[in-house]
């Protein structure tokens, strides 16, 4: 049947099933057939009686004092409700609070609803309307008018942190290492990791690159817009049905920012289109909230263009990095640097501190210094974005890393392999690892035909890179009714973005040597179950499917000590095997035990977990490429990703993960990126212009899963969503050098900047091009 | 608020008439006039191909379409793919191959998919990139999507 065919690619690198019944299966998820029929409803889909639209009005500048904003003109138009400023949200305070997305301070996240005092960024949101329907309350929005003290701009690290500097937030201090600065500065922290001798580890070495690199902002692209509809009820109950990664971040992000309780508002998450990080924060749900109470507690509903997802949502951070590796002669890190300076938007808050862990993951370095730097740009305030922080960083490091290893003449693998970190070597942050499978991956990839094969071609290169991701545990809840035909309703509160239904069912299922089938997975609002954190940091096949086999466990202890009561025998006595129970002569398959043991009351489990101990992900890549000289677009020929997945639960959605991962590392390596002209206007905001990858651009993307089970979890889970992403542009940049001899210090590897450093380099390139331009 | 006119068409095979606004897109009459949210708008303007739909029997972008253009036409939509309440090969292929993560732009694809296949019922693999490069995915890399189209193109073959 479709519903267990093995119809993956992917190979299974280590013993494959390890006598699981469910495990290592590829059955069809429970939400599917609503998904390849258009009936799922995500968060635009959402419709009710007396819904009212949403219009944001936004800046178009990119830094800018507002002076007032008259909104006279909007509410006089026939059709509009609601008109709603910076001037309706409560005062926030300068304070820092954990909302279950990370610390944030609570003025800034208010003033990135809509802003009070200063517009940070070209798309930050001023004011919003709702009207009868979305066409009236986009005229109302162009309506208003707001008087604006135009700024100079900031837009990148060298701009932020000049001495004549403009700042865009007047109580801003540096942060370093927990002492507050006295000076207004741009600059919102700087932290250091430190261990062993660096300059010593630099005396003594055989070899040093020391290079810097830049890269660009890029957005996480899910081509689900943000939409949100609320209905703020006559009795003050407050409903928001959103696309979220996590309905507990949006309650509590909605509360602080509207100063109400959180028994009053229920987050209804809606099928989501995407996430990748960028559905964490929230954009327009509080606006929604607002307009539905000033428009006579009628539902509205905002939906945000693909342009204002673009210009005011995500992006991650671009920066500049400094990578200086050295070695010894045999080849092995003596020391190492690594210098982020990290742009965190209009607000503080890059993904730096996680990029600092990635850096230099991979390797066993006893005497290293990793410097990070926050700094504030009048770009959109980043969010997290697939393993955030590592693509940039890995990148500079995966290229000094080939660098050294051509100048030592060895192979880039053994390097690694030589290298590489293991259990109880320690993360640049002095993290120990329990098992990991680091040089597992790297051997997959050494042993590959991939890898084995020859390249042959002018223009054309190999390269290959390593990347690490932390992985997360964060708190889940969810419970489980037996159904008395013996299916089991699974409630869990992490959002589905790529099959974790499927694979958190699949752990109860096996827990409960049921089938697959058997299980109802559905994913519930904040009112039905306990907290739960975001869908991210690839954490919930990991820490909801643990809810889900504890969940397993409660119901067939249960069960047993049900039946030894039915059955006169002692608990202990009730064995469970092949989905029978049995205990003396009496025997009873599970079906019918579901029936019997709920004649004189219902059963039902709950589980809360939050586990600690989560395991870290590898991930180890090979690109072959060929770069076009006339045009310097580079062609993807091969790609292969060995990655260790602790243990695959869903094969298909493991190898999912590790193509879309590594899909959308080549977009930011060869063509993504945020362009902005001098005053600081986005100038790219649609698809057709931030160029991510289509299929026509990719080759089939082959997977190997490495499977290192991590030891605390009961099926070896490890996280397996984001480290995919880490290494593309570091194995890209390493092709590019093989098939250009340039190595490039910048990112996007775009056409236009792959020509010029060919240029700059007196490559030889194609006769159309000018000499000396 | 501008006024409505009434739009005849033929809307997955049965006859119907709505009333839209004339600035009202194919796609927002789909979703908003007529309750057909299977076709999604990523983009708005012709960019991502979440809104495709099969129009007298050409793939377009529905947000690029204006609603009173369909007059006397015929348009096929996401949910008038399955036939005689079976799911269509693609819609089948596409579950078991694992072809979507989070799924909103599966409708796109198996409707390009299914105009692809009613041109060309055995294309190469370059021929299905080349063919679904109107739609964006960014979940899947795209492998399985190309995988389960060419798994149906095979199995009818």
């Amino acid at each position: 049947m479709a519903g267990t065919k093995q119809n993956g690619t992917g190979k299974l690198a280590a013993n494959g099933q390890n006598g699981y019944k469910v495990i290592g299966t590829r059955p069809v998820r429970p939400d599917g057939v609503d998904k390849v029929t258009g009936r799922a409803v995500y968060a635009a889909d959402v419709q009710m009686t007396g819904l009212l639209h949403g219009f944001v009005l936004r800046s178009p500048h990119a830094h800018a004092n507002i002076r007032s904003i008259d909104t006279s003109k909007a509410e006089a138009l026939p059709g509009v409700r609601a008109v709603v400023t910076a001037a309706d949200l409560p005062v926030a305070e300068d304070k820092i609070e954990d909302l279950g997305e990370g610390a944030i301070n609570l003025k800034y996240l208010s003033d990135n609803i809509l802003a009070h005092e200063k517009a940070l960024y070209h798309g930050h949101a001023v004011a919003a309307v709702a009207a009868v329907n979305p066409h009236v309350a986009q005229e109302a929005a162009e309506l208003i008018e707001v008087d604006y003290e135009v700024l100079p701009p900031v837009m990148t690290v060298d701009d932020a942190l000049a001495d004549d500097a403009p700042i865009l937030l007047d109580t801003l201090r540096t942060d370093s290492m927990g002492e507050i600065g006295t000076e207004q500065t741009n600059l919102a922290s700087f932290f250091r990791h430190q261990r062993g001798d660096l300059d010593a580890g630099f005396a003594g070495a055989h070899l040093v690159v020391d290079r810097t690199y830049r890269t660009e902002t890029v957005h996480q692209g899910y081509i689900e817009p943000h939409a949100a509809t609320a209905l703020y009820s006559a009795d003050g109950q407050i409903t928001i049905w959103t696309s979220t990664q996590g309905s507990f971040a949006v309650r509590g992000q909605v509360c602080e920012i509207l100063q109400i309780p959180v028994s009053r508002l229920k987050v209804v998450p809606t099928e989501i289109g995407g996430g990748f990080g960028g559905k964490i924060n929230v954009y327009v749900e509080p606006v929604a909230v607002l307009l539905s109470q000033k428009a006579g507690h009628e539902p509205v509903k905002v939906i945000m263009s693909r342009a204002d997802v673009l210009a005011a949502t995500g992006p991650t951070s671009g920066s500049n990095v400094r990578v200086k590796i050295g070695v010894d002669a045999n080849g092995k890190i003596s020391a190492a640097l690594a210098e982020l300076y990290y742009e965190a938007g209009a607000y503080p808050g890059s993904p730096v501190g996680a990029a600092a862990n990635v850096s230099l993951a991979p390797y066993a370095i006893d005497n290293l210094q990793v410097d990070g730097y926050d700094i504030v740009v009048n770009r959109p305030r980043s969010a997290a974005y697939r393993a955030p922080g590592g693509t940039n960083v890995a990148f500079a490091v995966e290229s000094v890393v080939d660098e050294l290893a051509e100048k030592l003449g060895m192979d880039p693998a053994e390097f690694r392999i030589l290298n590489g970190a293991k259990e109880n070597d320690r993360r640049p942050d002095g993290l120990q690892y329990a098992r990991i499978g680091q040089i597992e991956t790297v051997e997959a990839i050494r042993d590959s035909e991939h890898y084995q094969s020859s390249l042959e071609g002018k223009y054309r290169g190999r390269g290959i890179a390593s990347g690490y991701w932390n992985n997360w545990g964060g708190q889940s809840s969810a419970t489980a009714v037996l159904n008395p035909d013996g299916t089991v309703n699974l409630n869990e509160a992490s959002t589905d973005i790529g099959g974790t239904r499927a694979s958190i069912a699949m752990q109860l299922a096996e827990a409960m040597d049921i089938e697959y089938e058997m299980v109802k997975a559905r994913v519930v609002d904040t009112d039905t179950v306990s907290y739960n954190d975001v869908t991210g940091g690839s954490r919930t096949t990991f820490a909801t499917g643990l809810a889900a086999y504890n969940l397993g466990q409660q119901l067939i202890k249960e069960m047993k000590s049900r039946l030894a009561d039915q059955w006169d025998v002692g608990a202990g006595d009730v064995s469970y095997e092949d989905g029978t129970f049995s205990a003396g002569g009496e025997s009873l398959p599970f079906v019918e035990a579901a029936g019997l043991v709920q004649r004189e009351e219902p059963l039902m489990a709950s589980s809360t977990v939050h586990p600690q101990d989560f395991g870290p992900g590898f991930s180890t890549q090979c690109v072959d490429i060929e770069v076009d000289p006339e045009t310097g677009k580079i062609t993807i020929l091969r790609y292969t990703i060995a990655q260790d997945v602790g243990k695959a639960i869903h094969p298909s959605y493991v190898e999912g993960q590790m193509q879309g991962g590594v899909a959308q590392g080549i977009g930011w390596a060869i063509n993504e990126e945020y362009i902005y002209d001098d005053e600081g206007h986005l100038l790219n905001a649609s698809l057709l212009d931030y160029r991510m990858p289509t299929a026509l651009d990719l080759p089939m993307i082959e997977t190997i899963m490495v499977e290192v089970p991590h030891p605390a979890h009961p099926y070896g889970v490890r996280g397996v969503g984001e480290v995919n992403i880490v290494p593309p542009a570091g194995a890209i940049a390493n092709a590019v050098y093989n098939a250009t001899g340039v190595r490039m210090d910048k990112l996007p590897i775009s056409p236009a900047n792959l020509l010029e450093a060919m240029w700059a380099q007196e490559v030889e390139t194609a006769e159309l091009v000018p000499g000396d331009d | 608020m501008a006024k409505k006119i009434a739009v005849e068409t033929t809307l997955n095979g049965e006859e119907t008439i709505f009333l839209c606004e004339p600035r009202q897109t194919l796609l927002e009459a789909l979703r908003d006039n007529l309750g057909l949210i299977g076709s999604k708008e990523g983009c708005g303007n012709g960019n991502c191909g979440a809104c495709n739909v099969i129009l007298d029997g050409v793939l377009v972008n529905s947000c690029l379409v204006l609603a009173p253009e369909i007059e006397g036409r015929s348009v096929v939509t996401i949910e008038g793919i399955a036939e005689d309440g079976e799911l269509h090969p693609l819609q089948q292929k596409f579950l078991e191959h694992a072809s979507l993560q989070c799924g909103i732009c599966t409708p796109g694809f198996i409707v390009s998919a299914k105009s692809l296949l009613d041109d060309n019922p055995d294309p190469s693999e370059h021929d299905v990139r080349l063919w679904l490069a109107g739609n964006l995915c960014r979940c899947t890399g795209y492998d399985k999507i190309v995988r389960a189209v060419l798994d149906v193109a095979e199995s009818d073959a």
